[in-house]
């Protein structure tokens, strides 16, 4: 496909997409940032659905309209995968299609194979598996196409489970399959599901989801890879790097995304935030700090603050441009999925199932509500309008209007 | 090198359909050859199926599709013709259509039936259970359209589906015994009753319920032979250690490679100073029930180390066979001197069945040849050093070796 056709495919993106939606991983370039207002302080009232699920998943709903979207897998080997859609303002299902798993469903205990979120360009879902299983269908379950990229790439999988989520950026659809064996990242053609780029990445397993950032002055997004071995931007177009930090990230913790900056979690432990520059120009190293920590949550970035959350529970806030720490809080862990931001409300939800908010303007922050939902709650909050959804290996929740 | 197939094969053709096998690609995927012996997924070549003439067209479609996402354009708008024209009345064409769809064909086909179910559904017009009940009753059908007959038989009336049931206990499609196996398990286990726990142990094919079975037996005094059951492979010769610093053992041609001579000495890797590094290969017959069979044993647990396993198994025919590997550790695998396949993982996780390897066993013997490589991670989870190895059929059922001996006594007693 030519640039002209991928520009044109951003702009019908953004005409399809309501500024609500909650199109992947998440959210909006995968900043975890949503732009209405969740519950702040929460009731059993606020539960506005909960919905069964057929199937285990550690994977988000995404949310496109009037329209709720999960992934599921049951069966012995977890061989069987779902797609649901959920009507959003009741959560009864619209519809559901079942396919097998054609690649290897192996994975850890902890996960499961539908781990990656789904994605979506406002008028197709995008639905990947562990199992290297991607299927396309438009919003109404009619099957635009599927790919199996464990038969067209059979050393390219991981025996603890694959976890990274599909992105969207300007118009092409990245998948992050990068593992011991056959490793890659590709960009798909989001109409017909072939390869327009296929990107060796080092053998080395990658439970990370890539994250987009888009350059202000040019209005083009540049798709940010953490890594083991650093960190690496390319132009969604191509696959060509546009620059590389050498420094390694995380393998299990994806970067967190700001307007200008972005947060980029250390293996073994500490935090870098590098202020973006734009262009092929690498970006600078703000600052760096080993005593703050994202072990498994993927920091957030909102304002002029990063919030990052570790494997004790610990909340620090820290400035953005300083690395000064004005107050951390410890909540009530350990925590799966990563936090995610409604105005000035941080949410983050344990393993347990209690779901924590943040009122992150209180000096010290502070625990605005809490709700246990009695589920072992592994995802990330996703986002849209004034509601917060959730999912667990049995159900899905709405909260909020 | 031969890429391994379906890590998730289809259930074998009953035993009295065709067994050749049709390439996905030259170079990618196996998968069993449907009812028949046409070859006919490609574009411009008929159904061979008694489809409407309307549908004939977008099946073949569906069908023709390949790796790379190659033919998704025209299955899409097959899948969409096809959403369009047909009605439930079709569902028996669309779910035969599976016997001959290769992994992918078969997901589109499948969202096709999902679909049309929806509508019949929506508009009103009730799915019959007879049509899905009929298929799956009939075994000249393929195990993909009977598993999802199955699946919409559950939805629909599930009273039917549970009246069938006892029937499918040895089903040849092994995922269609899982809940006649837990039916008969639980009433055996109720009543104490060791033949039916005998039974429900011979029908099952999945080990966690060959292990319930297994443990219910034993708990009655018992004896169960569960090498036996599975087909593990328990008598090796082993070899090592060779070198795998940098992990580049596994890329590295050691001389078993090339020539297989259990009676030669090599010159392996100095695990201490001044100590003698030529090796010979170990004869080893593992005491695990489940055939795991540890390098560290009778080699020693070394680090960045190679090691090989070799062993025969004799086939009183020729005959279509799986091989079933499970390790964490990096390997390779060649059947005959043919590789089969390699991965280079280490220590991320070991289960029964990991991987699967349609394969030829030729009449007589056949070598089988392992090699297995340790890596330099220190971490307690990293010692392992080990791998489990069976011949089965596509469903899973053992095929033994005529002159596969006796089972250790201390694999009859349950060691792990």
């Amino acid at each position: 496909m030519k640039r002209t056709s991928f520009l044109a495919a951003a702009l019908a993106l953004a005409a399809s997409s309501a500024p609500a939606d909650w199109l992947q991983f998440r959210g909006p370039n995968a900043s975890a940032r949503g732009t209405g207002q969740a519950p702040t302080s929460f009731q059993p009232s606020d539960i506005a659905w909960k919905s069964p699920l057929p199937g285990r998943g550690l994977s988000s709903p995404i949310i496109v309209g009037d329209k709720v979207f999960l992934t599921a897998a049951s069966g012995p080997a977890q061989e069987t995968l779902h797609v649901l859609c959920l009507d959003n303002a009741t959560g009864r299902k619209l519809w559901e299609r079942r396919f097998q798993a054609t690649g290897r469903t192996m994975c850890h205990e902890k996960t499961c194979v539908a781990a990656p979120t789904p994605a979506s360009d406002g008028s197709r879902l995008f639905a990947l598996f562990s199992s290297n299983d991607l299927f396309c269908l438009d919003l109404d379950g009619n099957l635009l196409w599927l790919r199996g990229f464990t038969l067209d790439y059979p050393n390219a999988s991981n025996s603890l489970g694959l976890a990274s989520s599909p992105l969207l950026a300007d118009g092409v659809l990245i998948t992050q399959i990068e593992n011991d064996g056959e490793s890659f990242t590709a960009g798909l053609n989001p109409a017909t599901g072939a390869n327009l780029w296929k990107l060796p990445r080092p053998k080395n397993a990658n439970w990370t989801s890539p994250t987009a950032w888009q350059d202000p002055a040019t209005g083009r997004s540049l798709v940010l890879i953490t890594a083991y071995e650093g960190v690496l931007a390319l132009d969604p177009h191509t696959g060509k790097e546009q620059w590389s930090l050498p420094k390694p990230g995380t393998t299990i913790t994806s970067g967190g995304i700001g307007d200008k900056h972005f947060a980029v979690p250390r293996s073994g432990k500490g935090l870098a935030v590098y202020s973006l520059v734009g262009g092929t120009t690498p970006p600078e190293l703000a600052w760096e700090s080993a005593q703050i920590n994202s072990d498994t949550a993927s920091p957030v970035l909102q304002g002029s603050r990063v919030y990052a959350l570790n494997g004790a529970g610990v909340l620090t806030c820290a400035d953005l441009a300083t690395g000064d720490r004005p107050w951390k809080l410890r909540l009530d862990g350990p925590f799966s999925g990563s936090p995610v931001m409604s105005a000035s409300t941080l949410y983050a939800v344990s393993e347990r199932g209690l779901l924590q908010a943040v009122d992150t303007t209180a000096p010290e922050g502070a625990l605005a509500s809490k709700l246990d939902l009695a589920a072992t709650i592994l995802c990330t909050p996703s986002l849209s309008g004034n509601s917060l959804y959730l999912r667990s290996d049995g159900f899905a929740w709405r909260l909020g209007k | 090198m031969q890429t391994p197939s379906l890590f998730l094969l289809p259930a074998p053709r009953p035993q009295n359909s065709a067994t050749s096998r049709k390439r996905f690609s030259s170079q990618r995927v196996n998968s069993p050859m449907p009812r028949g012996t046409l070859l006919l997924p490609l574009l411009g070549l008929s159904l061979a199926l008694p489809s409407p003439a309307a549908l004939q067209e977008p099946l073949a479609q569906l069908l023709a599709v390949g790796p790379e996402g190659r033919g998704n354009p025209e299955a899409a708008a097959a899948w969409k013709s096809l959403a369009a024209q047909a009605t439930s009345a079709d569902l028996p064409t669309l779910l035969a259509a599976l016997d001959q769809a290769n992994p992918l064909a078969a997901n589109w086909l499948r969202a096709a039936v999902f679909a049309l179910a929806d509508r019949a559904q929506a508009s009103g017009q009730p799915l019959s259970p007879a049509l899905f009940a009929d298929f799956l009753k009939n075994p000249t059908h393929g195990p993909a359209g009977r598993l999802l007959a199955a699946d919409l038989l559950q939805q629909i009336d599930p009273a039917a589906w549970d009246a069938l049931v006892p029937a499918l206990l040895l089903d040849p499609v092994p995922a269609l015994r899982r809940e006649p196996v837990a039916r008969l398990t639980a009433a055996a286990t109720a009543a104490k009753d060791p033949a039916q726990l005998r039974q429900a142990l011979d029908a099952a094919r999945d080990e966690d319920q060959v292990r319930a079975a297994a443990d219910e037996l034993r708990s009655l005094s018992q004896t169960v032979d569960l090498p036996r059951h599975f087909g593990f492979l328990m008598d090796w010769h082993l070899l090592g250690p060779f070198d795998n610093q940098a992990r580049r053992g596994f890329d590295t041609p050691f001389p078993p490679e090339s020539a297989l001579d259990l009676a030669a000495s090599f010159q392996g890797k100095e695990t201490k100073p001044g100590q003698d590094p030529t090796i010979r290969w170990i004869p080893y017959s593992t005491p695990s029930e489940f055939g795991v069979v540890d390098f560290n044993q009778p080699i020693g647990m070394f680090k960045e180390v190679t090691g090989y396993a070799a062993t025969t198994f004799h086939s009183p025919t020729a005959q279509p066979a799986e091989i079933r590997l499970g390790s964490k550790n990096a390997w390779k695998l060649w059947l005959n001197g043919q590789l089969i396949f390699g991965r280079d993982e280490y220590h991320r996780g070991m289960k029964i069945d990991q991987y699967r390897f349609p394969v030829t066993l030729q009449v007589g013997p056949n070598a089988l040849l392992l090699k297995l490589c340790q890596n330099e991670q220190t971490e307690t989870w990293t010692v392992e050093w080990q791998f489990q190895l069976r011949i089965c059929d596509a469903s899973g059922t053992a095929l033994l070796d005529p002159q596969r001996p006796p089972t250790s006594p201390a694999a009859l007693a349950g060691k792990k």
